[in-house]
Parts: structure tokens; sequence; C-alpha cells
């Protein structure tokens, strides 16, 4: 039935998923087996600098799940991110052993330095790899259970629930740049050297590390076209357009929502897991709520609610970054400041919204174009279906036709 | 009038320090208080202008310290106060002798030359080169004579400012042989306060001398009535001396009560500490609450207004400080209308050019705006730079002043009654004027108003532009505490937020509270927290209160809310 369904209406996830895969396996290739004179060589440090990418796109797509898909516009996935990162941390603040400047077999430096005599208890279990790898969803998907569990029942929606997760991410930013919480205060974690027993610097490992992030973003795609596409995803679109009138025929809104919050925090979490090793280093800053407002900005460039634009949102919006922060940073934030007004102002729908309409344009100029021929259309113009958020927009207080709309 | 009456200039630090006396000094000390308090009590000794001149002419032929140690105590021992003049320019080591002709002079150093005054008035007598004039050599122990000669002579001043400063320093420096002299002294006080303050100075004296044991109870009796930290620090260093018994037990149980008084006084403090950040919340969500209690827009750039509010300060300051220096007192006043005026024509420009295409999409809006923070914020950095701008205090705003056991700054205490006068002065436009009630009626229903005849997208441009103008003269007030750097607003904007969002949205009210319940609960939560666990604690109070309540404290009844 996957298979049908596939291959049948969907075929821009198909496509995606086919290139994901085929980058994880063709980018280690190219990088470490192509001589470096050749011209299809991959150097290492676009290895790493595009699996951090990849990084952000699942990070931008699990934000998709909640604010395309279900209206909730959260802005404080970055939380989520840093979190799952920070539990990837552990695991290698662990693997580093003795090899720290102080040489201590048990404690990470930073404990060291600050005197301190033993593991705190949360710091235990996190040698082991699979340990940390199911704390990197648990701790997310948890914060975000009970984060979820109290907003949608008490039915705190729209920018309210905005605002509350920014102060969530905030308060978490505070936290961690404390030294007494024990994960490293302001530095952080960093000073990596193995995981899995590879040297984290080494450019097989990179590659490797590489391949995990695209397959991951692969399985993600994978994962939110199944939820969105089932019974399901159905619901949640009609959460999205009409949560009261969903909530009277009888479904549980918060429930609805619950379920894609948590799942898209994990998603978030296992981001955030697989960006540490490439960048070397997570710290308290990654919590900054201008983060997780720059992540909404990668969704509403790409298309919110169509999967894949998202994360050509956020391949697009951090390659400018690199470029603008390398070439003229002084004009960055101007940028990316001019990005989010003229998003909002003339590209609704992102990219790919803008795409669509430009192709479902071009069908109805055909059939115009038939109809003035005095011929019948051989079949109905494709429409894209995408309501439009409108849980602010009730009869109280609703959209006026503003002059110049 | 008589020259005699005028006094120097009451300094503080004069009686406050105090050391510990070595033997011979207190000996000598309490010589000279019983002499003194004689003398200026009993006499109102006023010695004649020929013969204080003869005897602060000695301080040119003095040949070592002893010797200036005794004029000083011969000086004081005419009880006259206008020997302060003399013994303060000595102990600062301001006094000086013309080497030809053996005059004292009290003299101000003024690059090679001396500026020169009469002794005793303090008139002007020329000047001289530095070499034509030798200072009085004055050492450690010649200072703290000066000091505690000066401390009791002014018992006897005219002025009861002088002896309350002297009773005080009494009390701080409680000496047995003193108590006759203060009873003296009670008897002959007609001022209330200074009356009080004299018998805790004499109280203070019995406990240190051998007086039986009723009247020791009835000294630390008013001594605890006192109740600040001098009377404990006093009562504490009593408690070991003191005899086992009624005495020790009165003290212990003194120093109790004493305690219980000064944690009484330290909540005080701290519920002033809450009200002067609710003050500062306050200032900061106040335009918010326009902006987004009452148009419901998310403004993300709220910050920034304040921001600029704060830079429009700095450059009024700067254009003062180059051009008009006599004017700086009254740089705030005139960058007041100016920040209102440039904040609010910002968010005049906002609101034409990105807000109204966005009604009815408000996390839309909060993107947009959020971009437009980024930008502005850049733009700041881009003219002025990236590090912190110096923005002055004016005289009036310096400084701070004990009411009780508090202490109380004076920029801290103007920011929250400029916050008052902000917020009533709003309240007064949104519920008094024309333009405030057509801001209400457009808030409450668009099209009826539209219907009424008014101009509906104006009042939200001028709603817009007042909300981001009282953000601007917010950025005055606030860059008078914090520092003026290009991420000023995005401190505040979080806080903002919480207090609208916590008193209730679209409610001026709700703001008022939410800010100051905000702040003391802060400041509360602070000495068992710390700052920093503090503030997340309060973060998570208000995420779960917003569960509780998802309208806020003060919630708008009815329909409009169900949005």
């Amino acid at each position: 039935m996957i298979a049908r369904r596939l291959f049948g209406s969907d075929r821009r996830i198909l496509v995606i998923i086919a290139i994901l895969v085929a980058v994880a396996l063709l980018v280690p290739v190219l990088n470490l087996a192509v001589p470096q004179t050749s011209a299809f060589h991959v150097p290492p440090y676009m290895v790493a600098l595009i699996g951090k990418y990849l990084c952000y796109a699942l990070l931008a797509l699990s934000l998709d799940l909640v604010w395309g898909y279900c209206g909730i516009l959260s802005l404080g996935h970055g939380a989520f991110f840093a979190l799952g990162g920070y539990a990837m941390g552990m695991y290698l603040m662990r693997q580093i052993g003795d090899r720290g400047v102080y040489g201590n077999p048990v404690l990470p430096d930073f404990m060291v330095f600050l005197n301190w005599k033993e593991l705190p208890w949360f710091w235990h279990g996190f040698d082991s790899f699979w340990f940390a790898a199911l704390m990197v969803m648990a701790v997310p998907g948890l914060l975000a259970f009970v984060f979820g569990w109290f907003a949608f029942r008490s039915r705190v929606t729209g920018v309210y629930l905005s605002i509350i997760s920014q102060a969530m991410t905030y308060a978490l930013l505070l936290a961690f740049f404390r030294n007494d919480m024990g994960f490293g205060g302001n530095n952080g974690l960093t000073d990596f050297k193995d995981i899995l027993g590879f040297n984290v610097q080494a450019d097989a490992t990179r590659s490797a590390l590489f391949s995990a992030s695209a397959l991951a973003l692969a399985l993600g795609v994978f994962v939110t076209w199944l939820i969105v596409t089932s019974k399901y995803g159905k619901l949640l679109i009609a959460v999205r357009d009409a949560e009261s009138r969903t909530r009277f025929l009888g479904w549980r809104a918060e429930n609805v929502k619950l379920f894609a919050f948590t799942v898209s925090a994990v998603m978030a979490g296992i981001a955030g897991a697989l960006y540490v090793p490439q960048v070397g280093i997570i710290n308290p800053g990654e919590f900054e709520p201008g983060n997780s407002i720059e992540v909404v900005v990668w969704t509403a460039v790409g298309g919110r609610g169509t999967i894949v634009g998202p994360i050509i949102g956020a391949l697009l919006v951090n390659a400018g970054k690199s470029w603008f922060t390398g070439a003229i940073p002084e004009l960055w934030l101007f940028a990316l400041g001019g990005l989010f007004v003229a998003v909002t102002l003339f590209l609704p729908k992102g990219i790919l919204g803008l795409w669509d309409q430009w192709r479902a344009g071009g069908a109805e100029r055909a059939v115009s174009v038939a109809k003035e021929e005095g011929r019948e259309p051989d079949e109905t113009p494709p429409t894209i279906v995408r309501a439009q958020s409108d849980e602010w927009a009730k009869p109280a207080r609703g959209p006026e036709p503003q002059p110049a709309e | 009038m008589s020259l005699r009456t005028i006094h120097p200039p009451f300094r503080p630090e004069h009686f406050l320090i105090t050391r510990p006396a070595r033997p011979v000094t207190i000996l000598l000390r309490r010589i000279l208080i019983t002499l003194l308090l004689s003398l200026a009590l009993v006499a109102q000794a006023s010695a004649d202008d020929a013969s204080l001149r003869a005897i602060v002419a000695k301080f040119a032929t003095a040949k070592n310290f002893q010797a200036t140690e005794a004029i000083v105590r011969e000086l004081a021992g005419t009880g006259d106060p206008s020997v302060e003049r003399p013994l303060a320019a000595l102990a600062e080591g301001d006094l000086y002798f013309r080497k030809s002709d053996n005059a004292v002079f009290i003299g101000k150093e003024a690059g090679q030359s001396v500026r020169l005054s009469d002794p005793l008035t303090g008139e002007s007598a020329g000047e001289e080169p530095k070499g034509a004039l030798t200072k009085v050599r004055v050492n450690n122990s010649l200072r703290r004579t000066v000091r505690d000669v000066t401390g009791t002579l002014t018992l006897g001043s005219e002025d009861p400012a002088v002896r309350l400063a002297a009773a005080e320093t009494m009390f701080g420096n409680p000496d047995p042989e003193a108590v006759d002299g203060l009873a003296a002294a009670i008897a002959k006080e007609t001022v209330a306060s200074v009356k009080a303050k004299l018998e805790q100075a004499r109280a203070a004296a019995v406990l240190r001398s051998d007086l039986p044991e009723a009247d020791k109870l009835a000294a630390i009796e008013r001594i605890a009535a006192r109740g600040d930290r001098a009377a404990l620090s006093l009562l504490i260093g009593y408690e070991n001396a003191a005899p086992e018994g009624a005495v020790k037990d009165a003290t212990t149980a003194a120093i109790a009560d004493v305690n219980s008084r000064l944690a009484v006084w330290a909540a005080a403090q701290n519920v002033w500490y809450g009200l002067s950040l609710g003050s500062v919340l306050l200032l900061a969500a106040i335009g918010l609450a326009i902006t987004f209690g009452v148009m419901g827009v998310i403004n993300m750039a709220h910050g920034e207004m304040v921001m600029i509010g704060a830079y429009t300060t700095f450059v009024v300051q700067d254009l003062i400080r180059g051009s008009f220096p006599g004017l700086f007192d009254w740089s705030l006043a005139i960058a007041l209308p100016l920040a209102f005026l440039v904040a609010g024509a910002v968010g005049l420009a906002i609101e034409r050019g990105i807000i109204r295409f966005l009604y009815g999409r408000p996390l839309e809006t909060l993107l947009a705006t959020w971009g437009v923070s980024l930008i502005l914020q850049q733009a700041v950095r881009t003219i002025f730079g990236p590090t912190n701008r110096e923005v002055g205090n004016p005289s009036w705003m310096s400084g701070a002043f004990n009411l009780g056991e508090m202490s109380i700054t004076w920029n801290r205490l103007w920011i929250m009654a400029f916050a008052l006068a902000v917020f009533f002065l709003l309240l007064f436009v949104m519920k008094r004027t024309a333009w405030g009630l057509q801001m209400r009626a457009v808030t409450a229903n668009r099209r009826m108003a539209a219907s009424m005849g008014i101009r509906t997208p104006w009042v939200d441009a001028l709603t817009f532009a007042l909300g981001s103008g009282i953000a601007g003269i917010a950025g005055v007030a606030l860059s008078q505490i914090d520092n003026v750097s290009p991420n000023l607003g995005q401190g505040y904007i979080i806080d903002s937020f919480m207090v609208v969002v916590f008193g209730g949205v679209g409610n001026l009210w709700g703001t008022l509270v939410g800010a100051f319940s905000l702040g003391v609960l802060n400041k509360f939560l602070e000495p068992y927290a710390g700052a920093v666990l503090g503030k997340i604690l309060v973060l998570v109070l208000i995420i779960l209160f917003i569960q509780k309540r998802p309208r806020g404290l003060f919630a708008l009844k009815g329909r409009a809310v169900e949005a």
C-alpha cells in the first residue's frame, strides 16, 4: 500500500528520498575514494558543511510537521535540537576517558575544573552509545510530551503557545548557562575524541556521519509523509484548519496535537545528536530563542506543509548564511531580516508554494485557452488544496479586507 | 549676624568612621569629653575672636605632633563652633602657615600656588607661591583626635542637625565618662528627634559604665527600641561582656527582638527591589500592552523600539555634552519627546509598510516583525557600533537615601514614578479621549466602527505608533539603568510578553498588576534560588499559570476572546 502511495500521487517525496539515499552513498565515495585532483572529489570541509545543513534540514522538517500540518508555531524547537545535542555530547564526553587535559578517567574536564568529586547521577549510563541514543530521543520527546500535555489540554493555542514555547527555550538557555547544572556551563561540551571507537576528526568518520545525517533525513521525510498521508494526517490538517469544529465532531484535538508535537521533538533531537559530532561542540547558545525563530524562517522560505519545502529552505538559507557571513558579514542580519519580511509579505506559501502556483496557473491558462478555442478541456486541472491556517481568523476578529489586499 | 554661626558643611564621613581607640587615647578622650561637655553645655562658652586667633596661631610654632595635639585640645576646649573649620582643615592636611610671619591659613593647592583663606571665617586671603608656605603636619592619631573632638564639640552647636550627628557619633563610640554630660545635654535639648538620639547615646554609654543593673536594663530596652544594625552590633558586642542574670537575658532577648525587626526591614527592602524591577518591567511592557494587548499585533520588534529610545537619549546627551554642557540635567526631559517621536515614527513606518498587510495573520506578523527587529538591531550596530554607549545620569537621579533600614536609590525611585505616570497617562488617553474611544471601538468591532465613520486604517496606524512611542520613552528611562547597546531590546522582549500574557491581554490594569507581581516574585525567589534560577522558576511558574488561566490574570470576558 505504501508502495502504491509512493509511486502514485506523491512523486516528489519519492524523488527527495531517492536523492538523499543517493547522496548518502555517493558523497563518502567521492570524498574518500576519488583522488583529490579529480573534479569529482568532494573536499572534507564540504562534507562537514553539507552534513551540518542536512541536520538543519531535519530540524526544519520536524518544525514543518507541527507548524505546516498542525498549525502549532513552536518557537522552541531549537531547545529539542539542543537537548538531543547535549545527550550526544555527554556520550562523546564520556568517550574522552583519561585523554582530557586533567587525565581523569571518569570525570569530564570541566567537572575536574569545578572541583567535583564524582559524576552527577544524570551522567551515569552515557558511556554506552545505546543508552545515549535512547536519551537523544527520550529527553526531547519527554519534554515535548509534558509541555504539550499541559499546553494543549488547557487549549493554549496560536501566539500564546508560540510565546510560551519561546519562554521554555529561554528558561533552558538560562539554566544551561549555569555551571551548577553539570553541563559545562557557558563553554558547553567540546573537545570530543571518539564516536563508537572512531576518531571524530577523521575523514572517514565525517563521511559516515554525513551519510547518517542524509539517511536520517530520508527516514524523517518518509515518516512525516506516512503520518500526514494517513488517516491521522487528515485529522492533523483538520485540527490546523478548524480546531473547534474538529473537537465538536468528537475528536480529541489535544491528543492529535500532542502526538505530532512529540514525534516532531524526537526528530529535532535526532537532528541535534547528528549535528554535535559534526561541528564538535554543543553549548547553551543553541537554546537562543533567535535560533528557534531562524528555523521557522527556513521552513517558511521553503514552504510550510510541503515536507520537501523546509528541506530546500534550510539548505538555501544556510548556504546563503555561509556565503554572507564569509563575504559581507555586516549585511547578513539585514538579509535575514529582509527575508523574514519578504517571505511573510510576498511568499506566504514559500518557494514550493510559488512553484505549485505557477504550475497551476499554467494549467489554468491552458484550460482557458482551450475554452476560448471552443474545445472542452480533457480533464479537470490539478488544483492544489491547501487551506489557509485560519485558526485566528474567526468572526470576532476576522480578517478585514485591507486596502492593500 | 555673627560670623561664628557659620558652620562648615556637615561631612558624615567624619562621624561614621569608627576605629577601636587605644587605651591612652581613651583616657585622654574621657578627660576631654568631661571637659568639653561641661564647657560646651554649661557655660556655652564663646571665647572672643582674638583669643581663638591666638590659639590658632600656635600651630605655626608647634614643634611636634604632641604639641599640635595640645593645640587641638585647647582649641576644642574653647567650645566655640567656629573652631571646626581649622580643625577640619588640619585633618585634611589643608592648614598652612606663612614662613615670613608665621600667620596660619587654610590653603587649597592650585598649581604652583596656594589659594589661602582665613582659618576662622573662611574669607579669602589671597594667594602665595608654594615655596612661601609650610604645611602643618598631621598624622593618623592626630586625625583621630580631631574627629573625636569635633564629634563631641558639636553637642553644644546651635544647629540641631549638627547635634544629631554628634549624638550619632557618640552612640557609635560609647564612653562611660560621657553619661553625665549626655544627661545634661538631654535636659537642655528641645528638639524631640535629637533628644531621642541623645538618650540612645547615653544608653550606649550606660552599658559600658558600672551603673546599677536597673539602669542597664533600661538602657538595653532603649537601644533595642532603636532597632537598627548599629544597635544590633552594639548589643552583640555587649552580650559577652554582660554579667550573668537579668542583664544578659535582657540583652539576648533584645538581640532577638532587633533581629526580627531587621528581618521585617529586609523583607521591605526586598519588596522595594521587587517593585523597582516591576516598574522596569512595566515600562518595557506598557507599549506592548497597546500593540499586543489592545491591537492584537505580535510585535517582536518592540524591544528595538525601547532600544531606539535609549539611543535617542544617547544622541541628545552627546549633542548636549558637545554644545550646551549646562543643559545636561535637562537632557532626559529633552530626550523624552524626541524618543517618543522617533520611535513612534519608526512604528508608524512599520505599521504602514508591513503590519497592515498581515492583520488577521498573527503568526506571520510575529515572523515579519522579528525580521524587522533584526534589521533595526543591525542598523543601530552599523551606525553606533556594537559596543555599549555611555548614557549619563543627571545629578538629580544620582545617589541614594535611607528610609528606616532601607536604602533607596534616586534613579530607581524616579523610574518607578515615571512608569506609573506613563501608565496613568496611557490609561487616561485610552479611557477619556476621543482617540482612545476610537481605538477601543476599532478593537471591539472593526466593521461597526468603520460604519460609524472612523477611519480604521489610520486608527490602526496611530495606535501602533502610540505603542511604539511609549516603548521609546521607556527606552529613555531604561538607558539610565541598563547598558545602551544594540542588544538592549532583546533582553526585554520575552519579559515584556510574559508580563502582558500574565496580566491578561487587552487589559492595561492587568499589565500593571502583572509587572509588579512578577517583579516582587522574582526578587523574593532570588535569595533562595539565586538570580538565574529565580528567573527560570518565574518563567516556569508563568508557563504553568498560563495552563491554568490561558487568558491571563484579568481576562476579557465575552465572545471577543474566543479567537
